[in-house]
């Protein structure tokens, strides 16, 4: 019963009166989110939003892991085989999850959250922190700026999604994610209609926000489903409002404030998230993503604004050509060829 | 052989850095290391996406510069003594689009900028097609013998 099963993308953006609790959609929700307290739902016109998780509340129950994996099982890839005999052999390797579907102690194309835990002795006491992982919906995310076809955006309401019928599978957005957290399955895509051989490898797949869901008003299935009422979404300065007021009032820390510029995803711990991050199981920051399944174990390091450079650079190229206006107005190459030498023929 | 009325180390920066920049265009593409293209020498820097990104801006930055230049000259002094060729149109009209699809770009990447995913997806792919189709023209009008963009009236 804990089920929600949904249809395919709506249009619908105008299901976001039917708030949760009473009638209508509440009738759908499962007991656990109805009985607890209000969560908001947000609406279109809210903007950017954000997500808080307080993991002083994560019991690491894996409800969320179970709840996003049934949600979005629509989503999921379902390659033919055998895969394309990629060139250069040596190099491009099919990456297969299709046959590993219930792995759920990492990110994969079939799994987009997992619980990560860190046991961690701060101050004298003992912690055991449970952090569900997943994408990170970066403010100015790199594996959508840096996406060659288009194919990875990050949309107004602030949900960074990869489009599945126009990715090639290249994998460029695990790499530039400073969490790498994209994950890939050879065999579906795009690419088989191209040239399978010579270019992509399938589609990156990751947390796309439960985007269908918000579009009608109802709540992400993980903050859905979550006994604990770990995580809270809103409108981005609402959001982090409350995990400074949370992180105040625990003593606590915030990490996704100021990791890479800033994302819509704040968590908000009793421990410093060095310490967490010391303890993790992890892919560690700026190793390169190497053979194999890639990584799908997210570090809790700190990040720094990873297009900071390009920022910089966006000044240059404003102030190129009023410069170079300026140089021709000064008679910078304005000397024409003599006439005499001019002979067209 | 003296087509080009206009300088000619317009000409030859105008053609390196569309080379160049038309090279770590197609360098955001992950194909670098897939095709040991960042294992030759001098060529290691090309397997790292941000690198190949910053380049491109600068080498942006550069083209804007000549473009810069060009334009205030035409304006000021070539207008009167010079035509554009249909070749020399139909290349302006691409670059112009190549131009004002990049600086969108630049304007998306900026923190505090996002925009409507289907027209970043329209961006992208006017930056994508202009790009090849530039390199069609040049090639089309070196084979027509007609390069230049201008020539005298
Ligand atoms: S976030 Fe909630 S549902 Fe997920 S593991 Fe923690 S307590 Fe369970
Ligand atoms: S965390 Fe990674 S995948 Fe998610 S938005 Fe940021 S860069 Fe993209
Ligand atoms: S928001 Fe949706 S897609 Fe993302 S982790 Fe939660 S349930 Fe999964």
């Amino acid at each position: 019963m804990g089920k929600t099963k949904n249809r395919d993308g709506g249009v619908s953006r105008r299901g976001f009166l039917k708030a949760m609790g009473v009638g209508g959609a509440g009738m759908l929700l499962p007991a656990a989110a109805a009985r607890a307290g209000e969560p908001r739902v947000p609406r279109p016109s809210d903007g950017e939003l954000a997500t808080l998780l307080d993991l002083s509340k994560c019991i690491g129950c894996g409800a969320c892991v179970e709840a996003c994996r049934e949600s979005n099982a629509h989503k999921f890839p379902e390659p033919e085989k055998p895969f394309p005999d990629l060139v250069p052999s040596s190099r491009a390797k099919n990456e297969d999850w299709s046959d590993k579907r219930d792995v759920d102690d990492r990110l994969t194309p079939y799994n987009w959250l997992y619980i990560q835990n860190a046991e961690v002795e701060y101050e004298g006491e003992s912690y055991d922190i449970n952090i569900p992982r997943r994408c990170m919906h970066c403010q100015n995310p790199p594996c959508a700026n840096m996406c060659p076809f288009g194919a990875a955006g990050k949309q107004t309401n602030g949900i960074t999604r990869i489009h599945d019928d126009i990715c090639m599978g290249g994998a460029k957005c695990r790499t530039v994610c400073p969490w790498n957290i994209p994950q890939r399955q050879s065999g579906v895509g795009l690419y088989k209609d191209l040239m399978p051989r010579f270019a992509g490898n399938g589609v990156m797949y990751k947390c796309d926000r439960c985007y269908q869901k918000l579009e009608k008003g109802e709540l992400p299935a993980c903050i859905e489903v979550c006994p604990e009422n770990v995580q809270t979404i809103g409108p981005r300065h609402e959001i982090v409002a409350e995990a400074k007021r949370l992180a105040k009032e625990m003593n606590g820390f915030i990490y996704g404030l100021e990791e890479n510029g800033g994302t819509n995803t704040l968590y908000v711990s009793p421990v410093p998230f060095d310490e967490i991050n010391k303890v993790i199981d992890k892919h560690p920051l700026n190793k390169p993503v190497g053979k194999g399944l890639g990584p799908g174990k997210p570090h809790m390091g700190p990040v720094k604004d990873v297009m900071a450079d390009e920022t910089n650079l966006a000044t240059a190229t404003l102030l190129a050509p009023v410069a170079g206006i300026a140089a021709g107005i000064l008679g910078l190459g304005a000397r024409l060829a003599d006439k005499e030498d001019d002979d067209e023929s | 052989m003296k087509a080009r009325p206009y300088p000619r180390w317009i000409s030859r920066l105008f053609i390196l850095l569309a080379g160049v920049l038309a090279v770590t265009g197609f360098m955001q593409m992950p194909i670098t290391k897939r095709y040991y293209l960042s294992d030759l020498p001098g060529m290691a820097w090309s397997a790292n996406f941000y690198t190949v990104h910053r380049v491109h801006y600068v080498l942006a930055a550069l083209f804007l510069l000549l473009l810069g230049i060009v334009a205030a000259n035409w304006f000021r002094a070539w207008r009167g003594k010079l035509a554009l060729t249909g070749f020399g149109w139909a290349r302006i009209a691409v670059v112009a689009a190549l131009v004002v699809s990049g600086g969108f770009r630049v304007y998306r990447n900026l923190p505090g900028v996002t925009l409507d995913p289907s027209l970043v997806l329209a961006i992208d792919w006017v930056h994508l097609i202009a790009a090849v189709l530039l390199g069609v023209l040049a090639l089309a009008a070196l084979i027509a013998r007609r390069s230049a963009y201008a020539v005298r009236r």
